[in-house]
């Protein structure tokens, strides 16, 4: 969280964003904000700060309020800082049924914070988050795009313990590993 | 076993790849309707086929798209709606994942029809590695001549791109959806005009869901009757079902329409009975926005006669009696839930996910959470019943968008069918024994 | 020409016409209230809800009622189409439905509020509303924001009708606020602390509804109705330069844009006209607007003047509307 760079993306993300533009019709390049502001977050620190929003405007050619306009709308945007892994516990109806309330209580017993709050060292957030399209698996929890599904204790101790291992930051954009149903 | 038509292969080692799928058959309905069909010819074939629109609203897909204007000079687009978010609904995710292909060849074909040279793929942010998936999938599809300039020689072009949204449940609303598309907060437009005269970027435009589009694929095969053979009355084809909570087998089916509901949860070729040998209470049968229905209710309609798993036996009773197919989010319950509490979770999920663009939904959908919570605290009165009764009412039909009536049925039908235990919790709090617990894991959210 | 009938007064409106406008042709007996469509603002309406109708006859080609209520300022007129306004118990039920929506988080500070007097949602609540309040939760809060020395931003008592947002989006350039958050946590802002200053950025006063966004330069200096409006003019390189003035004694205390009778302005004003010039030699006096509204600002104020064409300020003085009384206060 302490992380402070340049804000611009490097050269690789930057070709990428111009094919991402070009996805859409001529003079339409503010329908690419969704996706670069995926990237800015992955890129910068796993968050979306003031500076970010206005360099995603800026490459957009678009005014900042449309880009905090639409940043603070959508739910998977940070608009503050977070841990290095944020942990996504879906908390909506079938994974509820199945026990979706334990497993936020046990994490958040683990991890000595509350839901919405980061520990001390910066390593991980917890955030509730609305069904994930992951009810017949559930109880489930997402860390970067990575789905845990069937949650138990036992279970979330053991991803934990995995994710303490590794200090890289982690986003939506990390490769997962997709469970056999 | 039941009839499969869109997952007849999902098991087939390797069918995420486009060798093994083009050798179980891919790819075929776009050989076929390039090569020997106009785009009007597959618009009927869909139209014969009676194929209803898979996201929940169950719109006939042919009717949909016979309304797509097509001024000269003005482009038209596809848009997939991959958002799917509705509670209690996968069977979108697992396609994609599974059958990346299928959606892929149904795109094409689809767009064909259409007459769009672009299209795209809207799948919510948090499908963000399906989105990866699906990406693969349509690289080998550009490499192996389905998509890009002039395919098969048809003179036809497409390109086909993944947009990722990024967390609003209010996406899967398709004008939202195009909003989102556009880069825009996931507001939905006011109708008219609809999508189909004004669109992604003010162009005809055609959003359906994935399973809809993946339908298309068989439909080109066999035919459209073929498939309007298959099914029940104006329910025809198959429908993939997300089964989910108190089952033994939680999962997406394929199952032809027309079975029974009985059938569905308790046979081993579905969702196996209720857990742990438990009683069934109450199913949400076609994702949370559906009415809940009782036990009693959801295995036979008001008159007598066994519900089947159709839109038009579960909607039998209308929603006195009946409920919705939806999208075929079907949740179970054991006769251990508390109705009251999960409607408090229902109510929380559309408070949150609400955009906020007009009154009734913005408001309402907060009041609603805050009158169940106190219910829940032990602090509710009977009139407090009845004033939710009237929120969802004042909500009901009033709202830009359907997210109003999504919000309001839930609770509509919850003190429709299970009145009584609301009033317990309001005459006798002290039998809510683990609400403390509860309350203390989910805190009310005051905006 | 499409016809149309609202309330059983038939009118015949050019195509495109939507049924509040062809409503309010009418008049205000059949005229649907409405708080965030408005006139001179593309793309506004259909958010508050207050205007809904029922359509219980669509057109003559396809007579079917409409399946639910609609919203008659984005709903356009159809040849032969049958509405009903106040003549309909669903909509009267479902318009006080939306009136309670808009005042469970709205902070009833009128007593202190700058805009009591000429607030539409007051005027709303009176006409449509319930007497009773149902909600006991506390009201919503927001993190206070200033937006700059000349306009006043009171989230609390805003109820995002979005026109201000149109109003920097249209006539402004580089809109700096909008709506950031999502659903009941939505809020006018500009997200990180900026000024909101433009040429014609003071026109977000005019347009909202409520006392959401008010002038500064005007802030607790009188109750509206205290207050005596004149139209005025006067040569500006921005915009018409055709203004209201509102006086207590010869001093104007405010200027805002001149108001149809549906509280729309007409034209649009800039910030010169609006906070720079407040004196009376800035300005051609045309004479005392009339207000059109049942509202104390216009009670028996003219009866029985005859409007000059153009007023001096020795003329103003004399009029008996503007002396002051002993109080310091204006006379009536």
């Amino acid at each position: 969280m302490t992380e402070t760079k340049e804000i611009k993306f490097n050269e690789e993300t930057l070709e990428l964003v111009q094919r991402i533009i070009k996805r859409y019709p001529e003079g339409k390049q503010k329908s690419a904000l969704l996706p670069l502001l995926h990237l800015a977050q992955a890129e910068f620190d796993g968050w979306l700060s003031a500076p970010t929003m206005d360099y995603v405007a800026s490459l957009l050619n678009i005014l900042p309020i449309e880009v905090y306009e639409v940043a603070s709308f959508y739910s998977m945007y940070n608009l503050k800082p977070v841990g290095k892994c944020v942990i996504e516990v879906c908390r909506t109806s079938s994974c509820w049924l199945m026990g979706a309330e334990d497993i936020i209580k046990y994490l958040e017993n683990k991890l000595s914070i509350k839901a919405g709050e980061t520990t001390e060292d910066g390593m991980f957030s917890i955030k509730t988050v609305e069904c994930l399209g992951s009810c017949g698996t559930a109880p489930m929890m997402m860390c970067g795009s990575q789905f845990h599904e069937k949650l138990s204790f036992e279970k979330v101790d053991n991803i934990l313990d995995k994710l303490k291992s590794d200090d890289k930051r982690k986003t939506y954009f990390d490769a997962v590993v997709v469970e056999d149903y | 076993m039941g009839k499969k038509i869109l997952l007849k292969h999902d098991h087939v080692s390797g069918i995420q790849g486009y060798e093994v799928y083009r050798k179980m058959g891919g790819y075929t309905s776009v050989e076929r309707a390039l090569k020997n069909m106009t785009p009007n010819e597959v618009t009927e074939e869909v139209k014969k086929s009676g194929l209803r629109g898979r996201g929940g609203a169950g719109f006939p897909t042919g009717l949909k798209w016979s309304f797509m204007a097509k001024p000269k000079g003005v482009k038209r687009y596809l848009v997939c709606n991959a958002d799917e978010s509705e509670p209690g609904t996968f069977k979108d995710r697992y396609l994609m994942s599974r059958i990346p292909h299928l959606l892929i060849e149904g795109m094409i074909a689809s767009s064909y029809a259409l007459g769009a040279n672009t299209a795209y793929i809207y799948i919510r942010g948090e499908f963000f590695y399906i989105a990866r998936i699906l990406e693969n999938a349509i690289n080998e599809a550009y490499a192996n001549g389905w998509l890009g300039k002039n395919i098969l020689d048809s003179n036809y072009s497409l390109d086909l791109f993944v947009h990722t949204g990024a967390g609003a449940y209010i996406c899967g609303e398709e004008t939202a959806l195009l909003e989102s598309l556009e880069g825009k907060r996931g507001n939905p437009r006011i109708k008219p005009p609809f999508p189909a005269v004004k669109g992604a970027w003010d162009c005809p435009t055609v959003v359906n869901n994935v399973e809809t589009i993946a339908a298309v694929v068989p439909i080109i095969n066999d035919g459209g009757e073929a498939y309007s053979k298959v099914g029940i009355g104006k329910s025809t084809g198959t429908k993939l079902i997300s089964a989910s909570g108190h089952i033994n087998k939680p999962g997406v089916y394929e199952i032809e329409m027309g079975i029974t509901v009985e059938d569905f949860i308790y046979s081993d070729e579905y969702c196996g009975g209720i857990l742990n040998g438990k009683k069934l209470k109450a199913v949400v049968a076609g994702g949370s926005s559906v009415p809940i229905l009782p036990a009693d209710l959801i295995l036979k309609t008001a008159n007598g006669k066994p519900r089947l798993m159709s839109y038009e036996s579960l909607a039998d009773g209308g929603f006195t009696t009946g409920t919705m197919l939806g999208s075929g989010g079907f949740i179970v319950m054991d006769e251990t839930t508390s109705i009251v509490k999960n409607l408090w979770n229902f109510t929380r999920f559309y408070h949150h996910e609400s955009c906020g663009q007009c009154s009734p939904c913005r408001e309402g959908t907060a009041w609603m959470e805050k009158v169940l919570h106190k219910i829940l605290d032990g602090q509710g009165s009977l009139t407090d019943i009845d004033l939710l009764w009237e929120i969802q009412r004042k909500i009901e039909g009033n709202t830009i968008c359907p997210l109003g009536e999504a919000a309001a049925w839930p609770v509509a039908s919850a003190i429709r069918h299970f009145k009584s235990e609301f009033e317990e919790y309001v005459k006798n709090p002290s039998s809510i024994n683990d609400v403390k617990h509860y309350f203390e894991v989910n805190k009310l959210e005051m905006a | 020409m499409p016809k149309v009938t609202i309330d059983g007064k038939t009118i015949e409106v050019a195509d495109g016409t939507t049924i509040l406008q062809a409503a309010r042709m009418l008049g205000k007996e059949v005229a649907p209230p409405a708080m965030c469509f408005y006139t001179n603002l593309k793309t506004s309406g259909g958010y508050c809800r207050t205007c809904l109708v029922k359509v219980s006859k669509g057109s003559d080609k396809d007579p079917r009622p409409m399946p639910k209520l609609v919203a008659s300022c984005r709903t356009p007129i159809m040849d032969g189409m049958e509405v009903q306004n106040n003549t309909s118990p669903e909509v009267i039920d479902a318009r006080k439905g939306v009136v309670e929506f808009l005042l469970i988080n709205h902070p009833l500070d009128c007593p202190v509020c700058d805009q009591a007097g000429e607030c539409h949602l007051q005027d709303l609540s009176y006409e449509n509303g319930s007497a009773k309040t149902r909600t006991e939760f506390e009201r919503r809060t927001f993190n206070k924001i200033e937006i700059g020395n000349k306009i006043q931003l009171h989230m609390t008592r805003c109820i995002l009708c979005y026109r201000c947002v149109k109003v920097a989006e249209q006539i402004t350039d580089g809109r700096v606020h909008g709506v950031i958050n999502r659903g009941d946590h939505s809020e006018i802002s500009t997200y990180i602390e900026e000024v909101i200053d433009n040429d014609f950025s003071g026109n977000v006063i005019d347009v909202c509804p409520v006392g959401a966004l008010t002038d500064k330069t005007f802030r607790f200096k009188s109750r509206v109705w205290f207050t005596k409006p004149m139209s005025a003019h006067r040569t500006c390189d921005k915009c018409s330069g055709k203004v209201t003035l509102w006086y207590q004694g010869d001093e104007v205390l405010r200027t805002t844009g001149r108001k149809d009778q549906w509280g729309e302005v007409e034209e649009f004003i800039c910030n010169t006209c609006r906070f720079d010039k407040k004196l009376t030699s800035d300005w051609t006096i045309e004479g005392p607007t009339i207000v059109d509204k049942h509202s104390v600002i216009s009670a028996n104020h003219y009866e029985g003047m005859i409007i000059p064409n153009e007023l001096t300020l020795n003329d103003i003085k004399k009029l008996p509307l503007l002396e002051k009384n002993t109080d310091g206060n204006t006379e009536f």
